[in-house]
């Protein structure tokens, strides 16, 4: 007989879940392992909200275990460390990220992309080494082996710091891999959301001109204004698109809505790179001549490893990369996912676990 | 009024064209430049008969102006050399393949990569720059700008080394820029014709270890046995592609027939590259989840630059690989095509110009 989530783990533990595909969210008791040799425990204190919590609280994509605790945009300070941990101690600020495990020998983890490993355990709702489900985020405390925590810098306050471990690594890590990190290069974002405006901040980091390429052109002056775009790319205007044609050395693609590759790929330069974070559920079409004769290439990318993760980190904190975040107490989530599935928020949600969350 | 495309240019051609979609190619009399300073004139000996001639000649692609005299795998002797010319001599062995001008200023140029210059001017039905076209190698002469003229290495055969000028600059120019020449990697190479069997050959100089993906279990043993391919995977085959999953670092695709992009993108390992030499008049169904899982990409490639072409023919020069022809006579061309569009040759049919397109 399975044993209750609260009686699984002697740790007690309390967050919200989902429990149907409704996605509505409502307190819930569950529990913790005990923080094993290589484990950091940590009082969680912000839990961002990624549209991947919203596709998994509703079972979009068919893989959801109710009841669903989500959150992998996870922060807070460390109340515990197992005897075998070197890295962390007793009241430092670490977060989690997208992924708890995984297998530590295949060609990726040996090369630090954890990421890409067949045997990869998600933060939430994924079956952990011991057989039960893991639950994330949004809840008010956290164990991890050691391996998948990330140190946050003093100077990165930790609302704004949240995001950056799901939305931050999944931008920095194809501007790096897809060689878009070097000054001057002209790179565009598609989409203005939470990946979006943090791939604009981290680009701009690097010394890119960035060009935002959107379908609302009310998210025009923010974009110039505040996020720091150099110029904006309404993508249903087709004269802007003419007079943009061949300017971009790559684009960092963050719509997962289904959208045509063939405006986006003429709008690169010869050896450009389209590099799409957002996964449409039906293909897209590729027309092979403008490929061809720019020698041009469409690639993917997804999250990033642990190691290219704390660099990511540290590149925030020292050039200042902070996400833009409307911190929300944990009574509003529900409210927040029904925004969230409308765009309407600018640009990241941030559950105010320490404050807000109260015991059930 | 314009000229008739005899009277354009003083020196007199005999080609073969085709005047229609039918794509059915007859005797045709046209005139080429005279050779300027810094032009080269070539006295064609052979030349390849590439898909790019069949989708040309019958307006596959939209952009056919007739007549047109395909051929953009040539090789032949120098017979003039302009007073600038300072890399050939009359006599010399030589190959012009897939282009013949460009703009030589901009970035692409400089960087040797003439192929992907905005103004590049193709071999044939493409614009010279005093605005009339330009006529391709099923012809008995040509002159182009020395740029655009490479050597021909003295032990290649000219006739089976023809299609390099084509077919092995298109797979070997990808083969570097995508990184795909590391010893002991695992390449797939999508299609068995006349690129896919340079590519065989070509990856195994570089060392890798190659699998043929075809629909045609009829080409295995060939692939295996005469080509050196390591392997062979039915791609109609599901048991067998399963198996095959994850195995690849990188797919040459050179069908250029539309098909499903997701069975060659599940083959690959994870930052795996899938590049994509042929052209299909329609748009392919890229599925994203597998680029997104797996850091996968798909790139394009067109031909390559004058430089890589020169590398490339010495390359197979030092290597001893040349394509494995049926040579034709001219006046079977039309049969050829033919049996070009039912992939029925193995692997590229080389007009055998010299010998048999009479005045």
């Amino acid at each position: 007989m399975t044993r209750l989530p609260e009686e699984e783990h002697p740790n007690k533990a309390f967050g919200w879940a989902a429990r149907d595909t409704s996605g509505v969210l409502s307190p819930f008791k569950f529990s913790r392992r005990a923080t094993g040799e290589k484990d950091v425990a940590f009082k969680v204190l912000y839990s961002g909200i990624c549209h991947s919590d919203l596709h998994m609280v509703k079972n979009e994509w068919g893989s959801s275990v109710y009841p669903l605790v989500p959150g992998h945009e996870i922060v807070g300070e460390v109340t515990a460390v197992g005897s075998k941990v070197q890295k962390f101690k007793v009241g430092d600020r670490v977060g989690v990220g997208c992924m708890v495990g995984s297998c530590q020998s295949c060609d990726s983890c040996t090369n630090k992309l954890e990421n890409y490993c067949p045997k990869m355990i998600l933060t939430y709702g994924a079956k952990y080494y011991d057989g039960t489900i893991t639950y994330g985020g949004y809840s008010n405390n956290m164990v991890a082996d050691e391996h998948f925590i990330v140190r946050i810098p003093d100077n990165l306050p930790l609302d704004a710091a949240a995001p950056l471990l799901c939305a931050g690594i999944t931008v920095y890590s194809p501007l790096r891999y897809y060689g878009l990190d070097k000054p001057d290069l002209h790179v565009g974002v598609v989409g203005l959301g939470g990946l979006g405006h943090v791939a604009v901040k981290f680009a701009k980091a690097m010394g890119a001109k960035v060009t935002v390429i959107s379908t609302s052109p009310n998210k025009k002056k923010e974009a110039l204004e505040k996020l720091g775009a150099d110029s904006f790319l309404v993508s249903r205007d087709q004269e802007q698109l003419q007079a943009a044609i061949g300017t971009l050395d790559g684009i960092i693609d963050t719509v997962s809505a289904q959208h045509p590759l063939l405006p986006l790929i003429g709008l690169l330069k010869t050896h450009g790179k389209l590099v799409l974070v957002g996964a449409p559920e039906k293909p897209l079409e590729l027309p092979a001549f403008p490929l061809l004769q720019g020698r041009k290439i469409v690639g993917g990318s997804m999250i990033g490893g642990m190691k290219e993760t704390q660099e990511m980190m540290d590149f925030a904190a020292k050039h200042s990369v902070k996400p833009d975040v409307e911190v929300i107490p944990m009574d509003y989530v529900n409210t927040a996912m029904e925004r969230l599935l409308k765009a309407d928020v600018k640009y990241r949600f941030v559950i105010d676990i320490g404050n807000t969350l109260k015991a059930a | 009024m314009s000229k008739s495309s005899e009277e354009e240019h003083p020196q007199k051609a005999l080609g073969w064209a085709a005047r229609d979609s039918s794509g059915t190619l007859s005797p045709f009399h046209f005139s080429r430049r005279e050779n300027g300073d810094d032009d080269v004139t070539v006295k064609i000996f052979y030349c390849g008969v590439c898909h790019s001639d069949l989708h040309t000649v019958r307006n596959d692609w939209g952009f056919t102006r007739y007549p047109v005299v395909p051929g953009h795998e040539i090789v032949g002797v120098a017979t003039k050399v302009g007073n600038n010319v300072t890399k050939f001599k009359a006599s010399d062995r030589v190959g012009v393949g897939v282009m013949v001008g460009s703009c030589k200023t901009c970035e692409c140029c400089q960087q040797d990569l003439e192929n992907y210059c905005p103004r590049v001017i193709f071999t044939y039905n493409s614009h010279n720059p005093d605005g009339t076209i330009n006529y391709g190698g099923y012809s008995d002469m040509i002159v182009v700008d020395q740029r655009y003229v490479v050597r021909f290495p003295d032990n290649l055969p000219m006739d089976a080394g023809a299609p390099l000028l084509c077919a092995g600059i298109t797979v070997y120019s990808p083969m570097k820029y995508y990184g795909m020449t590391d010893a002991g990697k695992h390449l797939g190479v999508a299609g068995l014709g006349g690129l896919g069997h340079v590519a065989v050959k070509i990856a195994k100089a570089f060392g890798l270890k190659v699998t043929v993906i075809s629909s045609s279990p009829s080409k295995e043993s060939e692939a295996i046995n005469r080509l050196g391919a390591d392997s062979f995977l039915v791609s109609s085959d599901p048991s067998k592609m399963k198996s095959a999953i994850g195995t690849m670092d990188y797919i040459i695709d050179t069908v250029s027939a539309v098909h499903p992009l997701l069975p060659l993108l599940t083959l690959l390992k994870v930052n795996g590259k899938l590049v994509t030499v042929g052209l299909p008049n329609k748009s392919l169904e890229l599925p994203i989840f597998p680029l997104v899982l797996g850091r996968k990409l798909i790139g394009g490639s067109d031909a390559g630059g004058m430089k890589e072409t020169q590398e490339m023919l010495d390359f197979c020069a030092k290597h001893n690989i040349s394509a494995d022809i049926e040579l034709i006579r001219m006046d079977n061309i039309n049969t050829a095509m033919e049996r070009l569009a039912k992939s029925d040759v193995r692997y590229r049919f080389v007009i055998d110009v010299a010998n048999s397109l009479s005045q």
